[in-house]
């Protein structure tokens, strides 16, 4: 899938949760909804993109991505 | 079967603590003070001749037929203006009474035509009745004195007739369309003898404020309004009980028959969702069920150039089953799926999405929901628990003020918008939050919007967020409410958040348009004014942030205490019939039915062990991920059924895409849909009249829908998935829809209670229906939240712009929306007699924007955003705000989903249908995209008249 399109929605997951002020509290939120509503080869290529650069990913969200297991 | 035509008590019903006693006719009788002597009387079957009364509307006293004496009182009363009283002694026929009443009768035939044996009403007539019931036996006046025999039919409704020579000026029309319907569009012109029946001011019915809904017609006791229907084909004889097709209200309705001819739809008195009423859809525009376009043979090609190929069941079955199974050997598992709709069953929906789950042996399921409520599912859940409305539509009787946001109710929900505005005329107040001027802001007789924040499109959240600031820095919170029945720790970090001076109204303006002032003085009427209800649409969910809104919402309800009981709540509106359905049976790709996550395993064990198979635990593939993973090459086959993803999903030209890289498009429709342009099997689907089933409508009740003639290509549409299902090799076996009712009350607790049989006992049920609520749960929420821990939880909603910003390129925001006569993608109501009302999609402009292009009212103009470019006709209005356009999406043509762009919420993908920058400019010529797919169209239905032609 267009990876851009997947930053896009990865970063806008991100902005809902981090408004969260805990910061570890609000990485686990993002984190369970790209669980809970991605399908595996969604959460697959934006995993192989942060783990690559990850550039355009907000901060938390590569947290987030990064704590995703394959 | 019969007609079993429904009683007439004369005058509504009263509800009341005290009880009355008195005498009819020497029987006793006991009804609620404030009872009607007619109605009373009808209730131990004692029926008092009369003309003027109807129990759908208040009493009027003007026929004089009902009459009666009381002992001890002078004169003849009415009964129908008459309250029962205690001890009273009422007598309803004698000598004297039928001496009154014939001579009233008299009057009446003296100037009516009596062709009763040629008249259309023959044998439905009420006159025709009381004339009998009277013993009327001759006229004494002279039949060539002055009448209004002659006067002139006003045809020009397409639907009913008017003929006022039957008109008896009873009034109960005119009533109807004030009481029932709130839109005042009747009148008597005249007096005396003068006296008529006037559509607005002299006017025919068409070029008045009627909006045909029918309420006229339903009360009108003789043939003066009539169904043409009845005229053409006469009276029905048997009648089944059923439940309206269109829009998320639900209406009940009798199908009226003959044979197995449709006559007419009435609607049912005893529906609790409706009352009795209806709208111009549900009411008359039925005949696409029967329409020409009806494909009732099933077809196949291999590619999407070819001709159809008409072939039988099997051969149509086999075939799609042999390319979804061919498809996954060479693709993997996952590259297939399945799409379902809101205008499917509940049965239909749960099969479809266990047919996905157990026969495709994924979780690529997905339903129309995910474009339009979708938001609603998500943001309730978190927030409450369920993903559902709060309340019954009867509620909003005892709601004070009402918040509508982002939705039309008298276009939308015109049924429910009715009993919305006779709540308001009789004095509660409105709060309207709409980037457009709605018709219940200003221009619904009698009702005006207290406050209309007519906000700009896409700040939805700073908005609501206001608000919320405005209720916990003015101190309106209910903190008993929060404090017993909400989560403590979520609710503080919250105030500190909403608290803060970024969402004052003050700083919000800057964003959203609308004076601090006025969201002040809305927040403070929302919070204090007794019970305060939410209503609200698409313009809610269609948006980047609709699931944030959705979930601000009920924070706001929370804070305020307007949750758990009547007159309050959080109530989203419905597109379609079947939306809350079809979510509710697990069409959605990440939960079973009930809202269980995939990934639950107790929930997965439960469906593995009934289903007997090993059942995927991620979430599958959404509508628009299909779309992607398609041009991608990943997903490769989709089992469609009722449901135009290539009209009505967004960024048409990627949908078209991703269709065109799909090597099996399966659709089962009626007609052949746009989606069926680029589909390899065509499965002929059958109408709401043509099956058993259950709908499910906003308010969450279970209603039964009823088959009334057989399936025009021969199947049910559940029979279909069940072929398929046994042609993939997992077998399903059910001889009735009520068995898949059965299973679906066997494992999701929320629907423990429901059966077919209770259904047709109750009529209808709203769910959660279970062992606690064995009769449904009009109100949710009422001692706890759904939620585990049963407390309601406040969520964070920061306010993110939108990325869909208007530009120097792109400097209007279109936003979109639905007319009162079409329903969504118009694949029904277009080929009905509805066109008459809305033939074709407009692009509102505001004259300030108008004037700077040049345009005037009628020119086409271009409109264009980064999507792509479509023509429409221009429509000058003020009820868009300068800088906003909006049109409807009812016809394929008009490709308003071709400028909309792939932008969608965060939380679901709900695509952001109602923000979109666009340009706007004066032209001569359609679009180029529509010229290509005016071809296209064109060329398919070439292909679809070569395959019959040759079969």
């Amino acid at each position: 899938m267009q990876i851009e399109k997947l930053i896009k929605m990865a970063n806008a997951i991100g902005e809902f949760f981090n408004a969260d002020p805990d910061k570890e509290a609000a990485v686990e939120s993002i984190k369970n909804h790209l669980l809970r509503a991605w399908e595996p080869r969604m959460r697959r290529e934006i995993i192989d993109y942060c783990r690559k650069d990850g550039n355009g990913l907000a901060e938390p969200v590569k947290q987030a991505v990064l704590k995703l297991e394959v | 079967m019969s007609l079993n035509k429904e009683k007439d008590f004369g005058t509504p019903a009263r509800e009341a603590d005290t009880l009355v006693t008195l005498e009819i006719d020497g029987f006793q009788v006991t009804a609620p003070a404030g009872t009607s002597v007619m109605r009373a009387a009808a209730g131990i079957g004692i029926d008092i001749p009369k003309l003027c009364a109807t129990d759908s509307i208040e009493p009027f006293g003007s026929c004089r037929l009902c009459v009666v004496q009381i002992e001890g009182a002078r004169g003849m009363p009415a009964s129908c203006t008459t309250p029962v009283a205690e001890g009273m002694k009422i007598v309803t026929q004698n000598k004297r009474l039928a001496h009154v009443r014939r001579g009233i009768m008299e009057l009446y035939i003296s100037d009516h035509p009596l062709d009763c044996l040629t008249c259309s009403a023959n044998g439905d007539c009420e006159l025709q009745d009381m004339a009998g019931a009277v013993g009327l036996r001759e006229i004494r006046y002279n039949p060539q004195g002055k009448n209004h025999l002659q006067a002139i039919k006003d045809e020009s409704n397409p639907y009913f007739s008017f003929d006022p020579s039957k008109c008896i000026v009873c009034s109960r029309c005119v009533r109807a369309c004030e009481e029932t319907q709130g839109t005042f569009a009747l009148t008597i012109d005249g007096r005396g003898f003068d006296s008529k029946v006037s559509p607005g001011q002299n006017e025919a019915f068409m070029d008045s404020e009627c909006v045909s809904c029918g309420a006229c017609v339903q009360a009108c006791p003789t043939a003066a309004l009539m169904e043409k229907s009845v005229i053409e084909h006469g009276t029905p004889e048997h009648a089944t009980v059923t439940t309206c097709a269109y829009c998320g209200v639900g209406c009940s309705f009798r199908a009226e028959m003959k044979g197995d001819q449709l006559i007419r739809m009435v609607p049912h008195k005893d529906g609790k969702a409706n009352h009795g009423h209806s709208c111009v859809k549900g009411r008359f525009a039925f005949g696409y069920a029967t329409h020409k376009d009806r494909i009732t043979t099933p077809m196949i090609r291999k590619s999407i150039t070819d001709p159809w190929q008409e072939v039988g069941w099997e051969e149509a079955i086999n075939y799609a089953a042999s390319e979804l199974k061919r498809i996954q050997a060479q693709y993997g598992k996952d590259s297939i799926g399945g799409i379902t709709s809101s205008r499917c069953t509940n049965e239909e929906t749960y099969l479809v999405q266990k047919l996905v789950r157990a026969g495709f042996g994924n979780n690529n399921v997905d339903t129309c929901a995910r474009v339009c409520h979708s938001p609603t599912g998500y943001g309730l859940k978190q927030t409450f628990g369920e993903s559902s409305g709060t309340q019954n539509f009867d509620s909003v009787m005892k709601s004070d003020v009402i918040m509508v946001i982002g939705a039309n109710p008298t276009d939308g929900h015109p049924v429910f918008g009715s009993l919305m505005k006779k709540r308001l005329r009789q004095g509660a107040k409105l709060i309207v939050v709409d980037p457009r001027e709605i018709d219940l802001v200003k221009n619904s007789p009698h009702v005006k919007a207290d406050y209309h924040l007519k906000l700009r499109p896409g700040t939805n959240v700073a908005l609501i967020n206001a608000l919320g600031h405005v209720v916990v820095t003015e101190n309106l919170l209910d903190e008993v409410f929060i404090e017993e029945r909400c989560d403590t720790a979520a609710f503080a970090k919250w105030k500190i958040f909403i608290a803060d001076p970024r969402h004052a109204p003050e700083q919000a303006e800057a964003v959203t348009g609308v004076p601090a002032a006025d969201v002040r003085a809305a927040a403070r009427l929302y919070a204090t004014a007794g019970n305060g209800a939410i209503y609200y649409g698409l313009g809610v969910t269609e948006h980047s942030q609709g699931s944030t809104t959705v979930i601000g919402i009920a924070n706001l309800a929370m804070a305020t205490g307007n949750l758990g009981r009547e007159g309050v709540g959080v109530n989203p509106l419905r597109g379609q019939n079947n939306v809350q359905g079809s979510c509710d049976m697990g069409s959605f790709p990440h939960e079973f039915p009930g809202y269980r996550h995939v990934s639950d395993d107790d929930t997965r064990r439960l469906f593995e062990n009934d289903w007997n198979v090993i059942l995927e635990s991620e979430p599958g593939l959404r509508i628009p991920n299909m779309f992607d993973a398609a041009s991608d090459g990943t997903f490769m086959g989709l089992y469609v059924e009722g449901e135009d993803i290539a009209q009505s999903d967004p960024d048409i030209q990627h949908v078209h895409h991703a269709l065109r890289s799909m090597e099996c498009v399966i659709v089962q429709d009626l007609f052949l849909n746009e989606t069926a342009k680029f589909a390899h099997v065509f499965l002929p689907g059958s109408s709401f009249l043509e099956k058993n089933g259950t709908f499910t409508n906003a308010e969450r009740r279970i209603s039964p829908v009823r088959k009334v003639m057989k399936p025009l290509a021969g199947y049910e549409d559940w029979q279909v998935t069940q072929l398929l299902a046994n042609a993939m090799g997992y077998p399903m076996n059910y001889s009735h829809p009520s068995q898949i009712m059965d299973e679906i009350a066997r494992l999701t607790p929320t629907f423990a209670g429901v059966s077919y049989e209770k259904i047709d006992r109750l009529g209808s049920i709203q769910w959660p229906c279970n062992e606690e609520n064995p009769a449904g749960t009009p109100t949710m929420h009422a001692h706890e939240f759904m939620r585990p821990n049963g407390k309601g939880l406040f969520m964070l909603t920061e306010y993110v712009a939108t990325e869909e910003r208007t530009t120097r390129m792109f400097p209007l925001i279109l936003t979109t929306g639905r007319i009162l006569s079409q329903y969504n993608v118009g694949a029904q109501t277009r080929r009905t007699e509805n066109v008459a009302w809305h033939a074709e999609d407009r692009l509102e402009i505001h004259p300030h924007d108008a004037e700077d292009r040049g345009i005037i009212d009628g020119d086409w103009v271009g409109i264009k955003s980064r999507s792509g470019e479509t023509v429409l006709r221009a429509l000058i209005s003020e009820r868009v705000q300068p800088g906003v356009v909006y049109t409807t999406f009812h016809f394929p043509e008009s490709g308003a989903n071709v400028i909309t762009t792939d932008n969608s919420d965060w939380a679901t993908n709900c695509p952001e249908y109602k923000v979109t920058p666009v340009q706007v400019s004066k032209v001569t010529q359609p679009s180029e995209w529509q010229k290509q797919y005016s071809d296209f169209s064109k060329q398919q239905l070439e292909l679809l008249e070569q395959g019959t032609h040759h079969a």
